[in-house]
């Protein structure tokens, strides 16, 4: 953690994501409008909305896997067109709704891979990967060498959020990150990213479409709607 | 049986052939990968270039093996007789499978997948060798193995311009209508082809780690099966009588004739001959004699010198002889004396233009080096001993580079006014038939090409009348008389066994 402990005395009070009167649209068609959001350093901010309000679309606006037309979204106080968007990337974990686990890797290796890119010593990224297993619930020693294809929907998306987590990114960006999951498992992987949570203080965004999921993660839910957000906490 | 025989006696010929065969689908599979790899991951990420991409590889595949070979001996760089335009022709047909499946090896990775890899920062680099290729490999892997397959079956044709390989076997044993020597060719190829999809299909599922994959063996069963059912559709159509003198020949008119001729007369002695004639260039001849599946054929004494024996050429007819018949001798071949006439290079122009311009030897040329445009067949324009070296024997610099066509064409091409000089055979049929002159060779560059009766000299020790019959042909034909048979051939369209029998009955 100690990256993350350095960027945030680095920047003292200052939000770590803000964003302020930003505009999307795909050709005429307008997702975002004037929208304005300040999350600060360690707080888990929820987005709820229908499917199709932009919220996917709000996410990869933060770690620039799209650019605003107008408007501007700071990260850690630096615009994100200023950002090298691979190292922007790199330090913005992202569970996707999908997982897209790498079936050719297995469980240790997807976990791994984001410290491989960052050069990581094959050791550190080992005892890294099973570190996390472990936080997630998925005993190393059991799963670390699985294929994914041999992991139930539950187990997928605790890798899914084992590797966001592999280089502990100041920013945690988790889009429907438990949607797709039976209610049991569903309600159990939330108590257990709690759990995580209280033990990382990551500053987290997450978008759901689930009322109830944005309140159990969130400690401040908004609503977007029609490319604006309204409070709703 | 006559198969394992045929095997077990020819075990080293076997053995290189294989080799050849394996050489040439090798190097042009490694080279369409090359090629291929690359295109195909533009295709898959640009579909714009990709698409006419792949349309240029699909067209590619779709033009006849042979038309294709065709097409690209007159190129430059990578025309001409031999293994490397064989190469070239099977990249061309193994580009397509390679492209394809690499383009939809990449097209089919789940889009989440590669959205993961983009948003935790990977490089479209890395992306690229971390996760595109690995997951798109058993399908590349696929393609390469379809390539290969294609690749064996598509490798017995590169023996017809000269690349060696099991179609070596096929194309022989096609001439001479004999099963036995083709499907000798075609079961190993397509044992080759079995070998080379299971160890590919092998490879494909190792690279697939935590995936299933459907049993592919189908395809290559396919090949295979329709290479034994083409080889076995061959069997019964014939084969030789074991007493039989089996006679050869190239595949033109006055080989044709020079075979007939040999057969005629051996004929007449009451032996019992078997006609293998119009068996491809002098490459397969020499093959086929030497490993004892013709007995006779006439050759050329500067073609056997400089095209299979590699000697360096002898310009003195007397001296030619010798090196060729001594040279033979060692391979248990006996040469006997020249027919008579010698089938030379020859530099020919129109009787009229000869007549108005007063042109009567090669030196004459220089004159009119600045406005003709000279004409030759492949082989000509492609050897040393051809246009290169007569255009500084003689110092001839014609403006005009020489137009390439084949052989046959040359003569229509000439008497058509679309080139003005040509290389063509002083004993051509077709120089007086359309009029046309041949220039004297006064600086004597072309070597010797008299024609002289190949024999193995088992043959002549087991049956001592066929030497005794053969020596009797010896200076009966001279240049005259052999462009007389060919003409009543080429132009006027007798029967090569009539023609024949009427110049044997009128020398003899």
């Amino acid at each position: 953690m100690g990256v993350n402990v350095d960027v945030r005395a680095a920047l003292g009070g200052a939000p770590m994501v803000s964003l302020a009167g930003v505009r999307f649209a795909y050709g005429e068609r307008v997702i975002l409008d004037d929208l304005h959001l300040s999350i600060a350093a360690g707080e888990s901010v929820a987005l709820v909305g229908r499917s199709g309000a932009g919220k996917s679309t709000l996410l990869k606006l933060i770690n620039r896997l799209l650019l605003p037309q107008s408007g501007t979204i700071l990260v850690q106080g630096r615009d994100t067109r200023d950002w090298d968007p691979i190292a922007l990337r790199r330090r913005t974990g992202y569970v996707l709704q999908e997982i897209g686990l790498f079936p050719h890797l297995t469980v240790e290796e997807n976990v791994a891979l984001v410290p491989r890119l960052e050069g990581w010593p094959p050791e550190r990224r080992r005892a890294r990967a099973h570190a996390l297993l472990d936080l997630v619930g998925l005993p190393a020693a059991e799963f670390a060498a699985r294929w994914p294809r041999e992991l139930s929907g539950g187990q997928r998306q605790r890798v899914g959020v084992a590797r966001a987590l592999a280089v502990d990114p100041p920013i945690l960006l988790m889009d429907e990150p438990f949607g797709a999951l039976d209610s049991t498992t569903r309600d159990e992987l939330r108590s257990e990213f709690q759990r995580i949570r209280r033990h990382l203080r990551q500053t987290v965004v997450l978008v759901t479409h689930d009322r109830d999921e944005a309140f159990a993660l969130g400690d401040r839910v908004t609503v977007l709607e029609q490319g604006r957000l309204t409070c709703a906490s | 049986m006559r198969l394992l025989n045929f095997w077990m006696t020819h075990g080293a010929e076997l053995g290189a052939m294989i080799e050849r065969h394996l050489f040439l689908v090798l190097w042009s599979t490694v080279v369409a990968a090359a090629i291929g790899l690359p295109a195909g991951i533009v295709a898959a990420h640009r579909p714009r270039i990709g698409r006419p991409l792949l349309a240029a590889a699909s067209i590619a595949q779709t033009i006849p093996s042979l038309a294709l070979l065709g097409f690209l001996l007159p190129l430059p760089f990578i025309g001409g007789i031999g293994p490397r335009i064989a190469i070239v022709a099977l990249v061309l047909y193994a580009l397509l499978p390679i492209v394809r499946s690499t383009a939809a090896g990449l097209r089919s990775i789940d889009p989440s997948v590669r959205d993961a890899g983009i948003a935790m920062g990977m490089t479209p680099r890395q992306l690229l060798w971390l996760v595109e290729l690995p997951l798109a490999l058993p399908s590349i892997v696929a393609g390469i193995r379809i390539a290969t397959i294609v690749g064996i079956g598509t490798a017995t044709i590169a023996a017809a311009i000269g690349a060696g390989g099991l179609g070596e076997y096929i194309f022989r044993g096609l001439s001479m209508v004999d099963s036995t020597v083709i499907l000798a060719g075609a079961i190993p190829a397509a044992l080759l082809a079995l070998i080379a999809d299971g160890v590919l299909t092998w490879v494909e599922r190792r690279l697939a780690p935590g995936r299933q994959r459907l049993p592919r063996a189908a395809p290559a069963a396919v090949a295979a099966a329709s290479l034994l059912v083409a080889a076995l559709a061959a069997v019964g159509i014939g084969s030789a009588r074991p007493d039989a003198i089996v006679v050869g020949s190239k595949n033109f008119t006055e080989q044709v004739l020079l075979g007939e001729l040999l057969a005629q007369t051996l004929e007449r002695r009451g032996l019992t001959v078997t006609r293998r004639l119009n068996l491809g260039g002098s490459f397969i001849c020499d093959r086929a004699i030497r490993a004892g599946d013709i007995d006779a054929y006439v050759e050329y004494t500067g073609t056997a010198l400089a095209a299979i024996l590699k000697k360096p050429i002898v310009k003195e007819p007397e001296a030619a002889f010798t090196a060729v018949r001594d040279a033979y001798g060692r391979a248990g071949l006996s040469v006997l004396p020249p027919l008579g006439f010698n089938n030379t290079f020859a530099i020919v122009v129109r009787g009229a233009d000869a007549q108005a311009l007063n042109l009567r030897t090669i030196d004459d040329l220089r004159r009119v080096q600045t406005q003709w445009r000279p004409g030759f067949g492949y082989e000509f324009a492609e050897r040393t001993d051809g246009y290169s070296g007569l255009a500084s024997a003689y110092g001839l610099h014609f403006t005009t580079p020489p137009r390439v066509m084949d052989l046959d064409l040359v003569y229509r091409a000439l008497a058509g006014r679309q080139v003005d000089v040509i290389a063509g055979d002083a004993t051509s049929g077709l120089i007086k038939a359309l009029d046309l002159a041949m220039l004297t060779d006064n600086r004597r560059y072309f070597p010797p090409y008299h024609a002289v009766p190949i024999v193995r000299a088992a043959v002549l020790l087991a049956h001592p009348e066929v030497r005794e019959a053969l020596a009797r042909l010896a200076g009966t034909i001279s240049e005259d008389d052999m462009r007389a048979m060919n003409a009543a051939v080429d132009v006027d369209h007798r029967d090569v066994a009539a023609t024949v029998k009427e110049f044997l009955t009128r020398v003899q």
